[in-house]
């Protein structure tokens, strides 16, 4: 291979590394703001499918791209406010009524893709997001075509990352938002109202995931596909873990399963015999060596799981 | 801001029996209400949906064998999701670990041995049943030695054992002479047999009623069982009680995914004979909506097996009858679990007005 060859293969692996990575790092900093105020929403799959089904829809009828991401986040708040239903007012378990919400939402988008579109041969697609490329910064050698010729949700997803850990730890809400992730009592004790912060969270989790899966059907692809989402919202539950539940250490977590995607499908489309699958099951299984890495110093917010009950 | 401003929770001491055999019910019949909203918004009439559905389901003798059908392998995922949820081992993983079974029960099929039945059969289920708890084994010992979360490692196996099931379908298993990827047939005599003349009802349910039994007596009657519900109620009084909850934990782990797998086996030896990668539509996440509505009770893991049998049999006739989009069945499922666990707040606690 040529040095060109090679550094235009760099420029192009590292530039879709980071695409790839944009709808792990929403999901991702969405599931962070959830856990840090004591909850696990393990409706993170379905709410990302449900994004990925509105953002489409709404695209397919009124041809605008930003409405349809619109809908997709007001519809993954909707979905954060059931889940912090059952999590916060009623304080039942997370684990199940997560599971239950992505069941639920799994079974609607389909229901839903169905009921609107049908089953054709040839599934409808939409114009998707072309990239943005940032006046001036965009010719760069080597740099522009990495970072400044993205999606501009790449742009907003990678610049939340900052953001989410600046509200996290400079902020009052950050500082409450952990006291009811850690100990609510004594966060109630210094007059935090601990439901209200916990349905907080769970709207802007909601919201990012909603975001999330609207990537998939608006940027990725220009369709909704079955099996859209793919486990990536699993993914994000781990890569959370991984993290820390720090928004920085997300950002290598999501760049490095972004690249084992990027990977997977370079190789599916090389001509290497051996099954793509193999390389479809690549994340996931570099997801769970990497959480048994991590389990043992991993530091859970200490009222993860638990729900509050005011005396 | 949610805190209800003139009532208090209050725990019950012991709930009422009742309330064990009402609650279900009253959440089935809720699910159903709210899931008629969702058909009525696509214009079908939820009334005539769901008459579609319980006579597509129950409605003649051919309906009801094709339930039992359904129940065969949801029985079997319903029994271990509740072993495991009993323990606290959060395994989603019951889907990938009935892959698993079935594609041990395919291996061994395809190398047509010259076995008898009684010999082949048997055989079958055993490699079923280890191939299974060999999987959740993994995530089981993950939790219990190295604190891996088990919700994530169960739900992430479930995509790799899918994958690998569809990498060996379209490479060595690939049999020629179909258009989408399928294994060769199995073996005529690891074929379960038949049970009821005229329909597709297997040998399999037999497994099912056994595996009902057995958590039966397992949860009611043995030492472990009780160590199995220590664990689950409070691991650290259960250690202080000299259970070794690492050890449940592990053992749950290769029970709970091992009757996973007698159901992909059943799949195989008594419905298709061959594998194909859609062999399940979801039954291992449904075991998980009905451990939930059977309150992790023997009989209650039954009943509502057979209930989504109904519902999943009954909405393939509903879906063509009236063109209803087959995922309404999911939507079922997702909203009576989500019914059922806010219906458990008022099992464990009663509402008192505070004066």
């Amino acid at each position: 291979m040529s040095i060109a060859a090679v550094s235009s293969f760099v420029i192009w692996f590292i530039s879709a590394t980071i695409r790839m990575a944009t709808p792990l790092v929403l999901a991702t900093i969405g599931e962070t703001f959830a856990e840090r105020a004591g909850i696990l929403n393990l409706g993170i799959e379905g709410t990302m499918l449900m994004g990925a089904l509105t953002g489409f829809l709404v695209t397919y009828f009124t041809k605008s791209l930003w409405l349809g991401v619109l809908m997709a986040a007001v519809v993954g708040l909707l979905f954060g406010l059931l889940m912090a239903f059952f999590a916060v007012t009623l304080g039942v378990n997370q684990h199940v009524s997560g599971l239950g919400i992505t069941i639920f939402a799994t079974g609607l988008a389909y229901y839903t893709y169905r009921a609107v579109i049908g089953s054709p041969t040839v599934p409808p697609s939409i114009k998707a997001f072309s990239t943005l490329k940032i006046p001036l910064l965009w010719k760069i050698p080597v740099l522009g075509p990495i970072f400044f010729n993205q999606y501009a949700l790449t742009y907003i997803a990678f610049l939340l990352v900052p953001l989410s850990s600046y509200v996290i730890f400079k902020t009052t809400f950050g500082l409450s938002l952990r006291a009811v992730g850690e100990n609510p009592e004594s966060a109630d004790a210094v007059g935090i109202n601990v439901y209200k912060i916990r349905y907080i969270s769970m709207i802007i989790a909601g919201t990012l995931m909603g975001v999330a899966g609207s990537f998939f059907t608006l940027c990725e692809f220009n369709m909704f596909l079955y099996n859209i989402v793919g486990g990536r919202g699993w993914v994000a539950i781990a890569l959370v873990i991984f993290a820390n539940w720090m928004p920085w250490k997300v950002l290598g977590g999501a760049l490095f399963f972004g690249g084992i995607d990027v990977l997977g499908l370079r190789l599916q489309s090389s001509a290497i015999k051996i099954p793509y699958q193999i390389y479809l099951m690549l994340p996931y299984l570099f997801t769970i060596i990497v959480l048994i890495l991590v389990a043992r110093n991993a530091s859970y917010p200490a009222a993860l799981l638990k729900p509050y009950r005011r005396e | 801001m949610i805190s209800l401003p003139k009532f208090k929770l209050e725990k019950r001491e012991t709930p009422p029996f009742w309330f064990q055999v009402l609650m279900p019910l009253l959440a089935v019949v809720i699910a159903l209400a709210i899931s008629a909203i969702f058909l009525a918004i696509i214009g079908k009439n939820p009334f005539l949906a769901f008459y579609n559905m319980f006579m597509g389901a129950l409605g003649n003798k051919f309906a009801i064998t094709e339930t039992l059908v359904k129940a065969t392998p949801l029985i079997l995922t319903g029994v271990a999701v509740a072993i495991a949820f009993k323990a606290k081992y959060w395994n989603i993983g019951a889907e990938g670990q009935l892959y698993a079974g079935a594609l041990a029960a395919t291996w061994l099929g395809i190398m047509h041995l010259p076995l008898p039945a009684v010999i082949y059969i048997p055989l079958e289920i055993a490699v079923g049943f280890i191939a299974g708890a060999l999987w959740s084994l993994i995530a089981g010992y993950l939790k219990a030695k190295m604190q891996v979360d088990d919700v994530v490692t169960t739900l992430l196996m479930n995509f790799i054992m899918i994958y690998i099931v569809q990498a060996i379908l379209n490479g060595p298993w690939r049999n020629p002479k179909t258009m989408y990827p399928s294994s060769v047939p199995i073996a005529k005599n690891a074929n379960f047999p038949k049970i009821i003349p005229n329909s597709r009802v297997h040998a399999g349910i037999l497994l099912s009623i056994l595996a009902i039994f057995f958590m039966y007596f397992l949860i009611r009657k043995t030492k472990l069982g009780f160590e199995i519900k220590a664990t689950g109620a409070n691991p650290k009084a259960a250690h202080f009680l000299g259970i070794n909850t690492v050890k449940t934990i592990i053992i749950v782990s290769i029970i709970s995914g091992g009757i996973a797998g007698l159901a992909g086996v059943g799949e195989v030896c008594g419905v298709h004979y061959h594998l194909i990668s859609g062999i399940s539509p979801g039954y291992g996440y449904s075991g998980i909506v009905i451990a939930m509505l059977g309150g992790l009770n023997t009989i209650g893991v039954l009943l509502a097996a057979l209930y989504f049998a109904v519902v999943i049999n009954g909405a393939q006739i509903m879906s063509v009858n009236m063109h209803i989009p087959i995922f309404i069945s999911d939507v079922i499922q997702g909203i009576t679990l989500l019914v059922m666990l806010a219906m458990l707040l008022f099992f464990e606690y009663r509402i008192r007005r505070v004066k």
